[in-house]
């Protein structure tokens, strides 16, 4: 807790300028990610991280320097020439973009993990410090780092924001873009060395291993909550600034632990979030709706069945029928009926005396309207398609609920007679 | 076949040979399309219609031959151009509205960099109304059923103010009031002098839709006015196994990555 407090006290500099470091790494790799993520390309981030370990690692064995600034330059070269690597196998071979893919993150992960075997064997391995970069380490970043990794993120964003219009046309729909001229594959190459160049910012921060979530979890997470690109960056960008300011925060209370695995954990965490309570896509808002529309299901089928135990025919008020009668159309429990009729009620589709249940006039001229588009399916059914008589009432139990007013001129429109349906029965409330 | 050389086409292919890994897609094609007519592009499945429009709209790489619209090559004359995809290649849960969509239209003449204008929306929203989906304007593309997909791609092609319309499959999964509508639309479009050029599947509403036709299969079976090569000679031509052969030599020449006829 003191610590806690101590870091958010921002008297230690150095944890001052690491939270700076993470917010910003985070909000712009969440914006930037927008773009792969919507590209269905997510694994392109995961793939470069891992391909710039191998980079970070020749700088280290043949210059011994330490500076993130020749890493970031190594981690570099080696992204682009796995992109390279990606790029002829997918044009010239018959291997697949995913099995090019998972070929090279392997491939260079693999070398870069064997050469820091050999850093570590070395007498340089005490001072080097590089397996800080498979896991993160925001302690690890130190005054110029943080300068640098500022620099790159304000280029990121900057570019978003710039080309953010390229971006999301060529990204919607390439070959429109292309019939009109648009430079498309030039765009795709910016967007690819933005992303190398989030990823090897975020190295120290983040570590290679998990770079890829820093990228792709915040949209994910942000697509939950607006259909509007420029909502979805913005959202995306904080949800990246979050969850680096968790992991640089737990890093510095627990200073064995490494970044990266935290602030995945945090952004993770907004995801699932995200996925129960955003409105319209949640789970829970689905589950809302569903359960609303169930409901609704119900007072329209108890309505037509009050309707259809009076007998049809013209409005006449307080027209009590007993629960009984109307059971007898509509298999359900006498609790729910009751249930069901006491929301009637409240609506004001009904209204309940001594002696039974009766529909209101607006109640009335529902239950009427139901058992037309109940009746005028069965007809179209009947008429249009081959199904058998004693088929269709199931069929219209379901239709009669959805049926627009739209949908209703249209079967109206391809039918001959509307006044009786196939079992003889009156089609009500005909014009 | 139908050798009838038209004066100052809109479209002219020349020679035209399109590969895809290695086998023809389409095969020294030749024909040119008068200006101000309506054209359908008609043949079995993988006949190369498709690619017919793509090549000439520069989008893939010639094996031989050329494509002049307008008396140009194409990269002079994309301005005057309106391409539709087919609108299965794009991701309709894209987040973006429909206004946006059509707005894309007025791209190829502002710079990246710059905003649409007022103009530019005043030309978005009237192409909306011609296709009627102006309520429409500011919904998710997410919602919109297969009819209105097609409305929205058709009206971000009005948006171009383009003089030749090439479209792929405008009739695809479409309701029938949609399919109406946008033929009427792309007929005041002709009778205006534009070029439209359309890949189309029904074949018995060629005749009824367009003036002119270019029959393919591979190779170019017949080109000109629908009622002089619309016949059921030629499309029996076009559809039967009779050109079972020419799938056989492509397939031979796929084996042996064939690139390129000499």
């Amino acid at each position: 807790m003191d610590r806690f407090l101590a870091f958010w006290s921002f008297q230690d500099p150095n944890a001052f300028w690491v939270l700076m470091g993470s917010s910003v790494l985070g909000f712009s790799a969440g914006m930037l990610g927008c773009f792969p993520f919507l590209q269905k390309r997510a694994l392109v981030g995961d793939v470069l991280a891992h391909a710039a370990l191998p980079g970070v690692t020749t700088v280290f064995l043949l210059f011994h320097t330490k500076s993130l600034l020749a890493l970031i330059i190594g981690a570099m070269i080696s992204c682009f020439i796995g992109y390279m690597l990606i790029n002829y196998l997918v044009q010239n071979t018959k291997i697949k973009e995913d099995s090019a893919f998972a070929m090279v993150l392997s491939l260079f992960f693999a070398l870069g993990i064997f050469q820091l075997t050999i850093i570590q064997k070395t007498p340089l391995a005490s001072q080097a410090g590089l397996d800080t970069f498979l896991f993160g380490q925001a302690g690890a970043l130190v005054g110029d780092d943080v300068l640098l990794v500022l620099g790159i993120a304000s280029i990121i964003v900057v570019c978003v924001v710039f080309f953010f219009r390229a971006f999301k046309y060529i990204i919607f729909d390439p070959t429109f873009c292309s019939s009109i001229g648009m430079p498309i594959q030039r765009y795709e190459r910016l967007l690819a060395i933005l992303v190398v160049a989030a990823v090897v910012t975020g190295m120290q921060l983040v570590g290679v291993v998990l770079m890829a979530a820093a990228l792709i979890i915040p949209p994910a997470a942000a697509r939950y909550w607006t259909d509007n690109l420029r909502a979805m960056i913005i959202i995306a960008g904080c949800i990246g600034a979050f969850s680096g300011i968790s992991g640089a925060c737990i890093s510095y209370m627990a200073p064995k632990m490494p970044t990266g695995p935290w602030m995945v954990v945090s952004a993770a965490f907004i995801f699932i979030i995200s996925v129960c309570c955003a409105p319209n896509r949640g789970v829970i808002a689905r589950l809302q709706r569903h359960l609303r529309y169930q409901r609704r299901i119900h007072e329209e089928n108890v309505l037509r069945s009050i309707y259809l135990a009076t007998g049809e025919g013209a409005f006449i008020p307080e027209d009590l029928v007993e629960a009984g009668e109307v059971l007898q159309h509509r298999s359900i429990s006498v609790r729910t009926f009751d249930r069901v009729c006491e929301r009637l009620v409240k609506k004001g589709l009904a209204l309940r005396k001594a002696g039974g249940i009766a529909l209101s006039e607006t109640g009335f001229l529902y239950a009427e309207k139901l058992t037309r588009l109940h009746r005028l399916w069965e007809l179209y059914l009947i008429n249009q398609t081959v199904i058998r008589a004693d088929h269709v009432h199931a069929d219209a139990e379901e239709i009669e609920h959805v049926l627009t007013d739209e949908l209703e001129a249209e079967i109206l429109a391809e039918l001959d007679q509307t006044t009786k349906d196939p079992h003889g029965k009156t089609i009500p409330g005909g014009t | 076949m139908n050798d009838q050389s038209v004066k100052n086409p809109a479209i002219e292919v020349h020679d035209l040979t399109v590969s895809y890994r290695g086998a023809p897609a389409l095969w020294g094609v030749d024909f040119g399309i008068p200006e101000g007519t309506m054209t359908a592009i008609v043949g079995p499945n993988g006949a190369g219609k498709s690619t017919l429009l793509k090549a000439a709209m520069g989008l893939l790489p010639l094996a031989s031959g050329s494509v002049q619209i307008l008396g140009q090559p194409i990269d002079r004359s994309r301005a005057l151009i309106a391409y539709v995809p087919q609108k299965e290649e794009v991701d309709w849960d894209f987040p973006i509205t429909v206004r946006e969509v059509v707005v894309m239209g007025r791209a190829g003449r502002l710079p990246f960099y710059r905003r649409p204008r007022h103009n530019d929306y005043d030309t978005v929203d009237r192409c909306l109304s011609d296709v009627g989906m102006s309520e429409f304007a500011n919904r998710q593309i997410s919602e919109l059923s297969g009819g209105q997909q097609q409305r929205v791609f058709l009206a971000r092609a009005l948006s171009q103010e383009a003089r030749v319309y090439l479209l792929d499959e405008p009739f695809a999964g479409v309701d029938v009031n949609t399919e109406q509508a946008i033929v009427t639309l792309l007929h005041g479009l002709r009778d205006r002098g534009k070029t439209i050029v359309c890949v189309h599947h029904d074949l018995s509403t060629v005749s009824n839709y367009y003036d002119y036709t270019v029959l393919l299969n591979l190779r170019l079976i017949a080109a000109g006015p629908s009622e002089v090569v619309f016949t059921p000679e030629a499309i029996q031509r076009a559809y039967s196994g009779r050109l079972r052969a020419l799938d056989q030599v492509a397939e031979k020449l796929r084996q042996q990555e064939w690139i390129k006829r000499a």
